[in-house]
């Protein structure tokens, strides 16, 4: 029987004004009962456009016809064919510019809830499948992968499946990239994130970390080690700065720098010795999904937390679901507005932010409305912390260590869309390095692509 | 994981270990540093690498137990371990051809200062070292220095050894002699760096410092290490930690190393010079 009702099945959420005091995770998941309900409303269409949808192909019908007839472990099965962590795609997709915006279902009401059903699987096989995945046998050939993030971890999944020796070379001290840094803990749990991981280990990758490639070693010394190809996902991690006044105060931050601190060195903890301002009022500078994670972070550790922005609500590239929570859990915005400068309080620490309102103009390049400020307009936001989101753009270190690699303009690697290879032999690239700063389904897609095309190049040679 | 290979106490509160780390060991160039963190609650500390031997696979780290971190660190032994180190990270220190060069140090900034002058001097060049210290009985490396030297003056604020003064009195003098240097380098605290670079500034003599500002990944990825250097925005851990010594905004520096004040006991205010200016 199919469930023709046009909307989703709800998933139940804390309470936005309990959650924004804790960094436990928001959404709390669906039954088995409420998997299946909702399972139900799936046409199971010939076409499939929802899995056109998917940057990794994962087998939607499929998978979802057999969590309606409540065989979740055979769903896992389906999604684990195309997608290595897809309790973490469950969470961070933006399924509605996805899988869901293909449904069929949207046509008329919601679409089918894809998203919490991949994580609904992924949640349930964890929690009662145990050590099912044997590593496949070792086909003699070794490849590096630089960068333990989405792209990387991808890659490195595929490639294993596929009997190769996998090492990946991580940076930090904790394999996830973005995953384990960027994304806070309540809309990503970090024993999830740890989970996939160790999935990954279980198929024989092995993770290096404290590794900087680019300092430590060269992709050269890679390749002269017996790596007989390097994938590079080292994403887009190095930040912007507005290059206003007062942006070197103490206490103004990168979201990088401040979602590195409450993420990965868990400053929010007792017991954990990074430090962190605990501001009184906050302003975050930005309107993507990183300014709502750091609002919203801000928000957890006790702040009043202003967004700032420059166009209108329409115009902000977050999710809207982010932008959402973020209003429910009391983060103000002002919207069409942009900082001048920041003051300091006498001792070199931020005391308010000098604001001006804009308007829209003409359309720019990107086809986007322009914002222009309103001469005279100019007003004070009291704020101690100023949280700066405006975009990353690739680490400069490994294309400069590696004679061969190409970067354009904007400091991207240059690699073919289709095979992901840079124009240095054996090397290929993905991910936000290659793009900059975009999501995790699709440097996933990237790492997928790069290990077909790795395939192909060392079954050549 | 990574060991401890050996520990010895510099002074009472200078602390040497050398950690088996032998990728590091076999790329660290002078000038660059290490990030280590403790334990799984620790923190993530940068600290300059004092020597490496890429034979025995090790890296040397001096350093001073300020906080909680470098506290921990000095309260374990050899065969201990700890849970992260890497590097090499930052821009190696430019050494090549000079002739004659000043490597100015000081406190526990000599760990530091040593490297370079060690470089320096099997590159060829004649090296002085002005190694300046608060008091007698907290001088370190020697021995280590007058072997990588030409000259070695070491200064103490009390004159309780060498001569009495500071750094930056002891390099005027050798100024006013006649020396004619065409590099100093000078690492200690922030003051000392700032009145360093003031004494060579009138002669145009080219001055570099090592700064250390707050730093979390050490790859470039916060921003959290910033630094104005001639009116631009610099990351000291991947455009540093080297920079020309006469465009740095050395007070910005001192108040952004003290943001986290109340977290961590923080040299600046205990330092003597910041309160005595150079005559």
């Amino acid at each position: 029987m199919k469930n023709m009702s046009q909307y989703k099945v709800e998933m139940p959420v804390q309470d936005p004004l309990v959650r924004n005091k804790n960094f436990e995770e928001v959404a709390l998941g669906y039954t088995p009962e409420m998997a299946m309900e909702e399972a139900a409303r799936c046409l199971g269409c010939k076409h499939r456009p929802c899995v056109e949808g998917c940057p990794v192909s994962v087998q939607i019908p499929d998978f979802i016809a057999r969590v309606a007839e409540g065989d979740f472990a055979g769903a896992y099965r389906v999604i684990r064919q195309t997608n290595a962590l897809p309790a973490v795609c469950g969470r961070v997709c933006p399924q509605e510019s996805q899988c869901e915006s293909r449904c069929v279902r949207g046509i008329k009401g919601e679409p089918v809830a894809i998203g919490r059903l991949e994580r609904f699987v992924a949640d349930w096989a964890r929690e009662n499948l145990t050590g099912e995945e044997v590593p496949p046998v070792f086909n003699g050939h070794r490849v590096a992968v630089i960068g333990a993030g989405p792209a990387g971890l991808t890659c490195a999944g595929e490639l294993a499946k596929l009997g190769y020796g996998v090492t990946i070379f991580e940076a930090l001290h904790t394999p996830g990239g973005v995953l384990s840094y960027g994304i806070p803990e309540f809309r990503l749990p970090k024993y999830i994130v740890a989970k996939e991981v160790e999935g990954l280990q279980k198929l024989g990758v092995e993770i290096r970390t404290n590794m900087v490639i680019g300092r430590v070693e060269s992709v050269d010394e890679l390749m002269d080690e017996g790596y007989e190809a390097v994938f590079i996902g080292s994403g887009a991690g190095l930040p912007s700065f507005m290059g206003i006044e007062g942006e070197a105060l103490s206490g103004v931050y990168s979201a990088n720098e401040y979602l590195t601190r409450v993420n990965l060195m868990k400053a929010y903890r007792e017991g954990y010795d990074t430090p962190i301002r605990r501001s009184r009022s906050t302003i975050v500078v930005g309107g993507g999904n990183v300014a709502m994670d750091a609002a919203r972070c801000a928000k957890r550790l006790g702040a009043e937390v202003t967004v700032v922005y420059r166009r209108s609500e329409e115009e902000m590239p977050a999710r809207r679901e982010e932008i959402h929570h973020a209003k429910e859990e009391k983060v103000q915005f002002r919207l069409l507005c942009n900082p001048v400068r920041i003051l300091d309080d006498g001792n070199g620490n931020v005391r308010a932010v000098e604001c001006i309102e804009m308007q829209l103009g003409e359309p720019d390049a990107s086809g986007r409305r322009r914002p222009e400020p309103v001469a005279g307009s100019e007003f004070l936001i009291e704020a101690d912390t100023v949280i700066m989101a405006l975009g990353t753009s690739p680490n400069p270190l490994l294309h400069r260590t590696t004679p061969g690699i190409t970067v354009n303009r904007r400091g991207c690697i240059i690699a073919n869309e289709a095979t992901m290879a840079t124009e240095k032999a054996g090397v290929y690239a993905g991910g936000d390095a290659v793009t900059g700063a975009a999501t995790v389904i699709l440097a996933m897609g990237a790492g997928k692509t790069a290990a077909a095309s790795i395939h192909e190049y060392l079954s050549q040679k | 994981m990574f060991k401890i290979i050996k520990k010895k106490q510099l002074n009472s509160a200078v602390t040497l270990m050398e950690i088996e780390a032998p990728y590091i060991a076999k790329k660290a160039k002078a000038g660059q540093f290490i990030i280590f963190r403790v334990d799984e609650h620790g923190e993530r500390i940068p600290l300059t690498i004092a020597d490496s031997d890429a034979e025995r696979g090790t890296v040397t780290i001096i350093y001073q137990a300020v906080g909680r971190s470098t506290i921990m660190l000095s309260q374990m032994n050899e065969g201990d371990s700890i849970l992260d180190f890497v590097g090499p990270l930052g821009t190696a220190t430019h050494l090549d051809g000079y002739k004659k060069v000043c490597v100015v140090g000081g406190g526990v900034g000599n760990a530091i200062a040593y490297p370079s002058a060690k470089a320096l001097f099997n590159n060829g060049a004649e090296v002085d070292v002005i190694a300046g210290f608060r008091s007698k009985d907290i001088v370190i490396l020697e021995d280590e220095f007058k072997a990588v030297c030409s000259h070695l003056y070491i200064t103490t604020d009390d004159g309780t050894y060498g001569e009495k003064g500071f750094v930056t009195n002891k390099l005027q003098s050798l100024i006013d002699a006649g020396n004619q240097y065409d590099l100093v380098i000078a690492i200690g605290p922030i003051p000392m760096m700032k009145f360093v670079s003031k004494v060579t500034e009138p002669y145009g003599i080219k001055t570099l410092v090592s700064l250390n500002p707050i730093m979390i990944d050490g790859t470039g990825m916060c921003g959290g290490c910033r630094v104005t250097v001639g009116g631009e925005i610099k990351f000291a851990c991947v455009d540093g930690p080297d920079f020309d010594g006469h465009q740095v905004d050395y007070d910005e520096l001192m108040k952004r190393n003290s943001f986290y004040k109340e977290r961590e006991h923080c040299d600046v205010d205990t330092c003597r010079m910041l309160n005595a200016k150079p005559e």
